[in-house]
Order: C-alpha cells, then structure tokens, then sequence
C-alpha cells in the first residue's frame, strides 16, 4: 500500500472534505491512506445507505475483534476511485450483543454477518437469514470459536450430525421438491453441498451449504509466529497460494512499517501474474470438459500442465509455494531465469490465443455458454461481487488497476497500462473471453516487471513489534483481503476475506431460473472455490 | 466451424511413458529433501531448525526426513548448507503388508475421491491423472462418482469434522473389498492444519489407509506411483496371494 499513484493521495483531502459532512469524526491517515471513523451502531444502516450510493464505496470486510468482554467492529470499505480506504467502527459497551444489519445497504457484507453471527455470537437485527452458517446443526447453541476465550484445541461437538437435515422449503407449488448435491459429488468436486429447488426440468434457485472444509486457520493461526500464518495461507487455497500469501504479507508490512525492496515487489508481481496464468487455464480446462469438448479440453490440459512444469522450473514448486515470505521474497533469480520464464510464457500465451480462436467459431461449445448463467450488472453491483465474474457484467473491480499496490503502480507507468479485460453480457461467454483476455494481460504485466526488474535486495527482516493493517491484492479470483493484526510479531488476528467467499453469496443470488443441465456448465464458468471460501 | 478431429490427429502423443520408462521431464516433480550427511553437529542442528513442521530431524552429523510432515516450503533447500533434494516420485509408502491387491483387481481400479477439507491443488493434481500428460485410464484407473462401484477411497485434507460423517457413508457404501489411499501431507500429518475444535484426527487415524502418498500437493507422478504400488504393479512385488476373505 506503500506504492500508491499520486492521484490517490491528491484526492484524498478533497474525499476528507465530504467523507467529514458525513462523518463528523473521520480521520485521515497520509501515508496508508485510511480514513478512519466511529460511529454509533444504530447510524450503521444510514452511514452505510449514503457511502455505498453517494460516495460509490464498497464494502471490503467485517473484522470483529473481541479481547475483554466488548466488542469491536470494523466495517472496511474501498473504491475504485482513489478515495482513501475507509474504517467505520462500531464499539459495544459490555452486555450488548447486538447491533443493526447493514445487509440491507450493502450486500457484501451479508455472509460475513452471518460469518460474525456464527463464530462471535452477534445478532445483526434486520438480517434476512442467520443461523447456522460456518458451524453446522451439530454445534452446541453458544459456541463462538472466534471468541477470544475459546478452546481451539478440543472438539465440542457431543451430539449426532442428522443425516437428514434439509435446509426450510421455500418453494411451495405441488410437484415442488428439493434436489440435494453433495457433499460428496460428481469426479473431482470439492466439498459443498447444494439444494437446487425444482419443479422438475427448471432449477428455481439454488442453496448452498458450505464450509464443510472449515479448518478455522484464522483461529488456529492465533497467538502463532506471524511466519506460521503465511505457511497457512498458501495452503487452505493451493491454487491461489501466491495471491493470499502475498496479501498477508503485505498487511504485516504495513502494520510494523516496513518497505519491501522493489526488486522483491517486482518478483511478487510475476509470481502473482505466472499463477494467474495458470489458474484461469485450469477454469478454462473445467469450461471446455464440462462441455464434453475433447480435443480443446486436452489442448487447455497441456498448456495448464506445461505451465505447472514451468512454474516448478523456475521457482521450485508446482504452485509456488514457498517463494512469498514475510518481507519480500525467499530467493532470486537470475536474468536467465527470468528469460526463460518469459519466453515459456510468450509461447503459452500464443497457444492459447490460437485455442481461442479455434473455439470463438465453435458453435456447438457457444451454444452452451451464451446466454447461460447471466449476471446483470445491476446484480454484480449490488451483491459486490469481484474478479473475472464482475468484469464480465462490466463491473470494474482490478486491484492491480485501481489501487496499485507493491509494483503494480511502477509497472502500470511503463507506457500505458494493460487495460482491464471488460466485458457487458456477464453470461458464461462473456466470462470465457475475460478469462482468456486476462492470459494475455497477465503476460503483459510480466513482460514488463521482467524487462524493469530493478537491482538489489529481495528481502528485508520484519521487527517482531505491534501493528494491524489491511492487505489486499487481486487473486487469481477477485479482491483477496486480509486483515491482519499483529502482537510482538504474533498472530492476535487475522481476518481472510476470500473472492470466492464473497462470489459464492453472489452466485447463490445470481443463478435463479436455469435448467438442469445447465447446472455444471455454470459452475464451471463461474470457476469459484470452496477450499478459498471455507478457510 | 474449425475442424477439432483433424486438429486432434495431428497433435503429438504427450502422455508419460511411465511405468515402462521413468519420467524424467523437468518440472514433473519439484523433489523431495531426502536424509543428508552433514560435517557437524551444528550444521545437522541447523538443518533441522529450518523446517516450519519439525519433519526434519538431526541425528549426530547426519539429519533424516519425515516426508509425512514435510510442506515442501523448501527452506531446507535454501539454507546454507542445505539438505539434499531428490527429484523423484517414488514417495508413497505401502502401509499395510498383508493386505496386498488380489490379482483380479491389478489391471483395473475404480477410484472414488472424497475431499475431506484439502486445498484446491491437491484436487488439480490429481485431476491431471486424466488428463494428456498423465492419461491413468491407460493403466487401468478410472474415477467414478459412485462410492456402490468404488474398489478404492482416495482422500485428501485434514479430515474436518464437518466431513467426518460424509468419509464414513462414503467409506461404508464402497463393497469389498477396498482399499484406502490418503493423498497428501494434509491427510498423513495434517500439513499446517492443526487438529482441535475443527479436525479431531487425520485420515491416516480414522481409516485403514493401506498406501500413503505425501507432498503437498503431491504431483501427479506421486499419486499415479501410489495408485501403481497399491495395484502391486510397481515397487516390491506382493509375496503372498491374499484372498478376499483374508481382507475382510
């Protein structure tokens, strides 16, 4: 967050000035750029109504935050715009476990209410559905893992899981019935269920039961080396290892004020861009089996398994673990190195511009996807969703463009900057052409960090001192938040807010009235994952 | 309309050769620490320290590696002086002796996969079994959906305890005989999961898993040996005939 564009800072006091007619308390922090506000809980709903519709911010996370018998909450919020990152806190005096949903004004932040509901025992008055969310029918009432008193190191349930428990009936017209999925389901599909609501050939709406993946790395990773937790988030989502590996490292940067050298920061950003090659391949390869499309199916397998081996070439492992590392990077890389890398790239890059080619005039494969599981953008807007998914309904939402952060703001000055993959339809096509065009982007922003690699360290020691910061960075996925707070460079809390956590609430939403058969075709072309939203 | 059945008879055969020659493509597999001799005590000790897991462990000059726990952080790699990598994928160990595949089941495997909280890499790697570079239907291994026409339960994860129930309706709906395959460090050792309110075991305490694949994720080459020496088709030959009756 250290690198941030002038235009960002120079509009910032402009921002003060109408953020403080709405804000009478708000606070501007210079350098990270966070305007900084407490409220009282019953103005939430209102304060939050007028920055989503007047000021175009977005709501980013919920960190709750309990140590003593309060509660703090802060709701951060972002926009595209340059504004500055902005905290609105709410306290709770001792004995109040309850406070208005701002579901309402800002969808976004709907799952992490039911998320604070489940895990710290809030009760968000107003919110249309709370309830068992993260922790299933088993748990016992009154328990909140997040809470700071909380044994993590013992299993609590004692009762039976009810291996009939069905989620309520909306739907109610003869014929109507509930068709479950999951969670063990067709060949490879992680863990989830589904409830697809039908009157028979038509799929009224579907609800999802996640979070059967639920490791609680944020409650284990408490009162643990801050260099545990990165070894954690490369690991509960391997396909994103680099994206949250880096955010996370980026949030400790920030909260102990450490600057990472550039020749580390520019090693990061094609890291992140060389995994995102690699992740919308494997999307791609879903998309095309999902259509039973053999022969481009086997082309997307070998060029993803030609850039795994690439990445193992280069970095040492298949999917990069083990390069981010508090401070900057773990090792470096020669100019041939990165040569080679580049070139790998650039031939990838042209194989799949050729695939794209061949299958743009495919109609069986277009007939699939036209039309299929179309996000209006009035919808992606309104339920926050981010990454591929929003661009495709012309919902601007690249980090890497709009808050530059590590060497993204440098890279985008290299003449002009690669230009955000949009498309309007925001049906399955729409969303295969923002995958493919973000092949072609992802090369670009590594053409340029190898060519402007700048000279010196990689790596600068982080002091074991006190901090919180937020970090974020453009997974493969969308908008990955961390918010991280550290105690004598330990872990006091992180806070992960994954894209696939924030597009599986919008997707539920989104995917109403579709066929049957179509049901695979959407999962595949929304390309979400449930080991990144169940954490 | 661009013609995809041309286009498919002219692209090259891509599929790994493996197991009648190794595989040796670079990038296949991005190694294994393996035990190290060291000069002194102090550089063993060092070598050790640099694991997050503890898998490495110092003997007098010498450290060993318990490949269960290792997360392939690769730091041992990177200390000065480092352990030793090996670049292979004959990781998976045989656990149960007695307990070899009868000979009908050799040439033909039904696998199903149950996900009991792993990353999504450990399912991508395994995905790429059927897919070109790996192709594990030429050998004999298919993926099916359903646990009814499953010989073999390959899991992954740290077994959450959301997923407890789910594994074991899995595990009791597969007929016999069957066999179980824990993939990934996250089901031998639980990775950097820790157990507690969430996992209250791993996969390789809840069920009798008979061969152990480590890595994380563990490359496809990996799982593809494991699913081999489970077979009895590569590594030491079974020694006995076991029957069916005696794996029940």
């Amino acid at each position: 967050m250290n690198l941030h564009s002038n235009s960002a800072v120079g509009s910032a006091t402009n921002e003060r000035k109408s953020l403080a007619s709405l804000l009478p308390n708000v606070t501007l922090t210079e350098p990270a750029n966070l305007a900084a506000a407490t409220i009282a809980a019953a103005n939430l709903p209102s304060v939050t109504a007028e920055l989503v519709k007047d000021f175009a911010y977005r709501a980013a996370t919920l960190v709750v935050r309990s140590y003593e018998k309060t509660f703090t909450l802060d709701y951060w919020f972002y926009s595209i715009d340059g504004s500055p990152w902005l905290r609105l806190r709410v306290e709770l005096p001792e004995g109040i476990r309850e406070l208005p949903s701002i579901s309402e004004q800002a969808h976004a932040i709907d799952w992490h209410e039911r998320y604070a509901e489940d895990l710290f025992g809030l009760t968000f008055t107003g919110h249309p559905k709370l309830g068992d969310f993260v922790l299933h029918e088993e748990w016992p009432e009154g328990a909140n893992p997040m809470l700071s008193d909380f044994d993590a190191s013992a299993l609590l349930i004692d009762k039976e899981v009810d291996p009939q428990w069905q989620p309520e009936k909306i739907l109610q017209t003869s014929g109507a019935f509930v068709m479950p999925i999951g969670p063990v389901y067709s060949d490879y599909a992680e863990s989830a269920q589904f409830f697809l609501e039908t009157v028979g050939e038509d799929v009224v709406r579907m609800i999802p039961r996640l979070h059967f993946k639920y490791r609680g790395i944020e409650k284990h990773a408490e009162g643990q080396a801050f260099d545990r937790a990165v070894l954690m988030a490369e690991r509960f989502s391997g396909s994103s290892a680099v994206a949250h590996a880096t955010a996370l490292c980026q949030a400790a940067e920030m909260a102990v004020h450490v600057d990472v050298p550039p020749r580390a920061q520019a090693i990061r950003l094609v890291a992140a861009e060389l995994e995102r090659f690699r992740h919308h391949l494997a999307i791609l390869s879903d998309i095309c089996h999902s259509t039973g499309m053999i022969v481009p199916s086997a082309d997307v397998d070998i060029l993803e398994e030609d850039a795994l081996r690439l990445s193992a070439r280069w970095a040492g492992h298949r999917y990069l673990y083990g390069l981010i590392c508090p401070g900057g990077v773990s090792r470096d890389f020669s100019a041939g190195e990165m040569a080679a890398l580049q070139s790998g790239i650039e031939e990838f890059s042209r194989r799949a511009d050729r695939l794209r080619r061949h299958l743009e005039i495919t109609s069986s494969f277009l007939d699939r996807f036209e039309g299929v599981g179309v996000v209006p953008l009035a919808n992606a807007r309104k339920l926050g969703l981010v990454g591929p998914i929003a661009r495709a309904s012309a919902w601007a939402t690249d980090l890497r463009i709009y808050r530059p952060y590590g060497f993204y703001g440098v890279a985008a000055g290299i003449g002009s900057p690669p230009l955000e993959a949009m498309e309007s339809e925001g049906d399955g096509y729409a969303r295969i052409r923002v995958l493919f065009s973000e092949l072609f982007t992802a090369t670009e922003w590594m053409r340029r960090a190898i060519k402007h690699l700048p000279d010196g360290p990689i790596h600068k020691a982080l002091p074991d001192s006190d901090g919180e910061a937020i970090g974020y960075v453009e997974a493969p996925k969308g908008a990955a938040i961390h918010f991280l707070e550290l105690s004598a460079g330990r872990v006091k809390r992180w806070q992960i807010t994954s894209p696939s956590f924030v597009n599986w609430h919008g997707f539920h939403l989104a995917a109403e009235n579709f066929a049957f058969q179509d049901f695979p075709i959407m999962m595949a072309s929304f390309g979400l994952s449930i080991a990144e939203s169940d954490r | 309309m661009p013609s995809w059945f041309i286009k498919g008879l002219f692209s090259p055969v891509k599929t790994t050769r493996f197991p009648k020659q190794p595989e040796t493509a670079p990038g296949a597999v991005p190694g294994r620490p393996v035990a190290t001799d060291f000069t002194s005590p102090e550089q063993a000790a060092h070598a050790a320290a640099q694991c997050p897991t503890g898998a490495i462990r110092a003997g007098h000059i010498s450290a060993d590696v318990n490949l269960n726990q290792c997360i392939y952080c690769q730091r041992c790699a990177r200390t000065e002086p480092p352990m030793a990598w090996k670049a292979d994928y004959t990781w998976a160990r045989r656990l149960r002796a007695n307990n070899l595949t009868p000979q009908p089941f050799r040439k033909s495997l039904h696998i199903r996969i149950v996900d009991t909280g792993s990353c999504d890499a450990v399912i991508q790697e395994i995905k790429q079994l059927s897919k070109p570079y790996y192709n594990m239907h030429k050998l004999g291994f298919f993926i099916t959906p359903t646990p009814r026409h499953a010989d073999v339960l390959m899991v992954t994860g740290p077994l959450t305890h959301h997923m407890r129930l789910a594994l074991k309706k899995t595990y009791d709906a597969m007929p016999e005989p069957k066999w179980v395959i824990a993939v990934g460090g996250c089901a031998l050792s639980g990775c950097v999961f820790s157990r507690g309110f969430t996992s209250a075991g791993t996969v390789l305490e809840s069920l009798p898993v008979d061969v152990e694949v480590p890595g994380c994720p563990p490359p496809p080459m990996a799982i593809l040996y494991g699913l081999m020496l489970l077979a009895g088709r590569v590594g030491e030959m079974p020694s006995a005939k076991p029957t069916i009756m005696e794996k029940a």
